[in-house]
């Protein structure tokens, strides 16, 4: 057991390493021309760009590139101002991206967070409700439902929400995020919209792939012969569909939450005006500020690969034939 | 007569039925026996046709703009006055001015003109946007481009993940370990956000590699990021498919008999993979649509002025309170679009399961 | 007259499908006594398994409609209130099934799973419920039976789950035992220990056992009875001497001759029956083997009932043919020889 968690964190090393390559390639190499006078700023003097070239090494290798890059990246990490060039700044704004994402952190884990328990709830209910009453209009009624969920870009589903219920009636506040710790009562409410818009997309999707297992694992033999033993419906429908249907859930959220968490939820922050990592990233796209975007992006990875490896070592606690024995 | 049932609906009954029963039939493909069931069910059906009906009525648009509402999808009307209902109503109105009877600048919102519903002749049908274009127009053309991303994605994403599928699931080994580590690198980011940092990426000079040369405006930039993105969504599973086809006897007892490598993936093993593809591809299109009205509403697809539903919402967001339609609309059509995919293809995914539901007796 | 455990009486069962009315068992008696063994042989389409399952109401849905009496303990089981039925199964009737790989759940132990079944029934608390599961492992043969308790399916070899299948059948004292193809799955050398395993069990527990094979040579070590189905109605039905000795019906000629046979030259082909079974939705008229029996006549086109033409009176058969016709002509079906016009 403990050799296939060596090698699977291993692996997460070497895919977080293959991440961080692909990004130096598709920043520095697929734009083209000169890196250092885009990391110049708006009025670049040639010694700037000069200094540039040389901190990044923007003259030399491309791998002696890349180390450059990775150790910028990485000083963005350290407290403590910087010299101008010594880390990943900003196009626009000259300002310390990664001290930028820490700040979006609250704001996003805030969302996702919530938006993650109530969608994982209630789309394990929908899956439910819709698989028992397979075939009556309350399933074909949850799956109209679940379908105009799935169907609803996320930022419109935002604008309307907003439009209605904060802006001609006021019953909710108009976007903007109020930090915990400043107002737990405020920060609920201002999150109670974007929480719904988030999780109606996942809950009608979850709710799907809940009751499409369900009803595979209803026709599974082990469910006849938990029948044939007498159990009740409630105990077979417990014990034996719902906890081998949940299994493939659990991955599948896993990935969805780490997706949102590492900045997924970028459309939703934009809408509501939650100034989290999501949201920076979205401020950088119209000026094409590549530095922010970047590290929002290998911030995103990140948190991908981990939830990955979560996910396969939770995959072997629940499914004995998949432990290494 | 026997108890109800209890409310947990095993199918076992019917399906042990079924399977007596298979071996009576006079052999039926599963292609026919799909379309049976399918032409029963009429939503899929409806579903199909909405769909359709989207696809002509924007590939038309140019045909609508000059003839039914004479204009053009960028042209700008403000300042014009129309005939509304017999009445004249201003495009573009109120909003800022100078007065000269009180000799004073006067704030005020503009007023829009609000969809027309063919009360002008075929005019603004939709209303104008804040430029004093024509919303209907505009909206015909931006479905035009945001179809022929969505389409065209889906169609480039789902062959190339058919084909690596298939070389990885036939020839195993270090070709499986090399398309694998390639899905996984992909699929090691969120979606959407490097489908964002790509397009960002590409719009600064466009991409002139390889002897390809792409212009930063393209609709090629969004269609190949959104294909490249979605690659592994489709691969994997497919992958996974193969893996398990690969194993039967009926491709060991080919091979046997001395078909090629290629015979073996497009004779045997392609059709068997052939309806999880169909289906694949339906939705993947609903979700192309959508991940490129995102990509468009952050201004990283379809960049202004030219038209797609997302960007056009984009726009519409900073007049909601005074021309609301402008940002509901585009919405609107996009769920129209999304939600016919998805009900076809739900419906085509029922219709090619060979767990057929069972009818009520009649 | 013995332990009259169970009477089942013209029972019918149809099943509403897309391509119209499946008749799965059309009319089926027979009866079962403590201590003896019944033996269903048929091919699949036959309407053994859906004989089997009903008796315990397992093809109860909105699709399936029943006629007859199904008659245990003064009770009809056909007309029982599910809750009630629950009550019956497992601790009254039990089941056992084809594929013991799939009929296990893979995310519980084989022990979670025997004390599962124990605990449906009676309240004896998790460690005495434990141990007897242990007992049950050791009675049917499982060596190591403590360590073995808390292993999941798939750490199991296939003989060695049938076993774990049968111990959690038994774990509540059943009356009767249904084996569904219980040996189908199983290598051959397994097959006879699991065989000969029902037959010892079924004596220490005095129990009755209806098992179910389209393999005739699984009936013949350990049946007492057999009922051979065909298109779902009974087409013979005798005693084990009587089915091998005696056979009454083309149709059991036709799969006694499909039995290789070590104590005969070589065919030059294996025999099998022309033709496919039925379609259960358009029964053919009169006879419903009559389209493949190499015997057929006129009077074929009129159903034969189940009736005893011969002289041991349990005997009973479903073919117009005259006993003497009988044993002259099926003599060479039954050698596995080719078909010999009538």
């Amino acid at each position: 057991m403990l050799a296939f968690v060596i090698r699977r964190l291993i692996g997460m090393v070497a895919v977080l390493f293959a991440v961080s390559l692909l990004v130096f390639i598709v920043f520095i190499e697929i734009p083209g021309g000169d890196p250092a006078e885009r990391m110049a700023g708006k009025n670049p003097t040639p010694d700037n760009i000069q200094n540039i070239r040389e901190k990044w090494g923007f003259d030399k290798p491309f791998y002696v590139q890349y180390v450059r890059m990775m150790e910028k990246a990485g000083n963005g990490l350290l407290p403590g101002p910087h010299s101008e060039y010594d880390i990943l700044r900003s196009f626009d704004t000259r300002q310390n991206v990664v001290a930028e994402i820490k700040k979006g952190i609250p704001a996003t884990f805030s969302l996702c967070i919530g938006a993650g328990i109530i969608w994982l709830v209630f789309g394990i209910l929908v899956g439910v409700i819709s698989a028992v009453k397979a075939g009556r209009w309350s399933d074909r009624a949850i799956t109209v439902l679940a379908l105009i969920g799935i169907s609803m870009p996320v930022f419109w589903l935002g604008i309307v929400l907003r439009y209605f219920f904060a802006e001609t009636r006021t019953w909710f506040p108009d976007g903007g995020y109020v930090p915990l710790s400043q107002d737990p009562a405020q920060w609920m409410y201002h999150l109670i919209l974007p929480w719904f818009c988030l999780a109606i997309l996942f809950i009608g999707f979850y709710g799907r792939v809940l009751r499409s297992n369900m009803l595979d694992t209803m026709n599974e033999d082990y469910v006849r012969t938990a029948r044939a033993k007498g159990l009740q419906p409630g105990r077979v429908l417990g014990r034996h569909v719902l906890r081998n249907s949940l299994i493939p859930i659990v991955s599948l959220f896993g990935l969805d939450f780490a997706a949102v968490l590492g900045g997924g939820a970028i459309l939703t922050e934009t809408v509501f005006d939650l100034k989290g990592v999501g949201w920076y990233a979205a401020q950088s796209v119209g000026g094409l500020d590549l530095p922010p975007i970047m590290g929002v992006t290998l911030y995103g990875a990140f948190f991908i690969v981990v939830f990955s490896a979560a996910v396969d070592f939770a995959y072997a606690y629940l499914d004995p034939r998949i432990r290494p024995t | 007569m026997a108890e109800p049932a209890t409310d947990l609906t095993l199918d076992s009954a019917s399906l042990l039925a079924a399977e007596e029963h298979e071996i009576a039939i006079v052999g039926r493909s599963p292609w026919y026996l799909a379309w049976r069931r399918l032409r029963r069910n009429w939503v899929a059906l409806v579903s199909l046709g909405v769909f359709v009906a989207i696809v002509v009525a924007c590939a038309l648009a140019p045909v609508y703009a000059k003839h039914l509402a004479h204009t053009g999808p960028n042209t700008v009307h403000a300042g014009e006055t129309v005939i509304v209902s017999g009445k004249p109503k201003q495009v573009v109105g109120g909003g800022s001015h100078y007065d000269p009877k009180t000799n004073t600048f006067i704030v005020a919102a503009p007023v829009y003109l609000g969809p027309t519903w063919w009360h002008a002749h075929g005019r603004f049908v939709l209303g104008t946007d804040n430029l004093g274009r024509d919303v209907a127009v505009r909206l015909l053309y931006g479905g035009r481009n945001s179809l022929k991303v969505g389409i065209g994605s889906a169609l480039i994403c789902t062959l190339v993940a058919v084909l690596l599928a298939l070389l990885a699931g036939y020839n195993g080994g270090w070709v499986d370990w090399l398309v694998s580590r390639f899905f996984d690198l992909i699929w090691a980011f969120p979606v959407f956000l490097l489908a964002i940092a790509l397009s960002t990426a590409l719009a600064i000079n466009g991409f002139h590699h390889f002897g390809i040369s792409i212009e930063p405006g393209s609709l090629w930039i969004p269609t190949l990021v959104i294909s490249y993105v979605l690659i592994p969504y489709i691969g994997r599973p497919l992958r996974g498919q193969i893996l398990s086809l690969r194993e039967k006897e009926f491709v060991e007892s080919a091979i046997g008999a001395g078909a090629g490598p290629l015979r073996v993936m497009f004779s045997d093993l392609l059709p068997n993979i052939a309806s999880t593809v169909l289906v694949f591809f339906t939705l993947i299109i609903a979700t192309n649509i959508l991940t490129e009205a995102g990509l468009s509403f952050l201004g990283a697809g379809v960049r202004l002025p030219d038209p797609s539903w997302g960007n056009m919402i984009a726009s519409g967001q900073d007049q909601i309170q005074t021309a609301p339609w402008l940002a509901l609309i585009p919405g609107i059509a996009i769920v129209l679009t999304v939600l016919s995919l998805n009900l076809f293809g739900d419906g085509l995914r029922d219709a090619l399961d060979p767990r057929a539901k069972v009818r009520i007796e009649r | 007259m013995a332990d009259r455990l169970l009477e089942v009486k013209d029972l019918k069962v149809r099943f509403a499908t897309e391509d119209g009315v499946v008749h799965a068992v059309d009319g089926v008696d027979f009866e079962l006594d403590r201590g003896k063994v019944l033996g269903i042989v048929g091919e699949s389409g036959s309407g053994k398994s859906v004989t089997a399952m009903t008796l315990l109401g397992l093809t109860r849905d909105k699709n399936t409609r029943f006629e007859g009496e199904v008659e245990y303990k003064g009770e009809n089981l056909i007309n029982l209130p599910e809750s009630r039925l629950r009550d019956v199964r497992g601790a009254q009737i039990a089941m056992i099934f084809q594929d013991p790989m799939t009929s296990l759940n893979p995310v519980y132990t084989v022990g979670d799973q025997i004390i599962e079944a124990i605990n449906t029934h009676e309240s004896i608390g998790k460690s005495a419920a434990k141990s007897r599961a242990v007992e049950l492992l050791r009675e049917v043969g499982i060596p190591n039976a403590r360590a073995r308790v808390d292993d999941y399916p798939h750490q199991f070899s296939g003989g060695m789950r049938q076993r774990a299948m049968i111990a959690m059948a038994l774990s509540c004292n059943p009356d009767i035992l249904i084996a569904d193809e219980p040996t189908t799955a199983l290598d051959v050398t397994i097959q006879a220990q699991i065989l000969e395993l029902l037959d010892r069990l079924r004596a220490d527990f005095d129990s009755a056992v209806i098992l179910i094979t389209h393999d005739l040579g699984v009936v013949a070590e350990v049946a007492d009875e057999i009922l051979v189905m065909y298109a779902g109605r009974i087409v013979e039905r005798g005693s084990k001497r009587d089915i091998f000795y005696d056979p009454q019906h083309p149709y059991t000629w036709g799969l006694l001759g499909s039995i290789p046979r070590l104590d005969r030259p070589k065919p030059k082909k294996l025999h099998s029956i022309e033709g496919t079974p039925p379609s259960l939705i358009n029964l053919p008229q009169g006879c419903k083997f009559r389209p493949r029996c190499p015997h057929a006549f006129e009077k074929c086109f009129e159903e034969p009932e189940l009736r005893n033409r011969v002289e041991d009176s349990g005997h009973l058969d479903r073919c117009w043919l005259s006993v003497e016709d009988k044993r002259r002509v099926r003599t060479s079906t039954i050698a596995g020889e080719e078909r010999v016009v009538a």
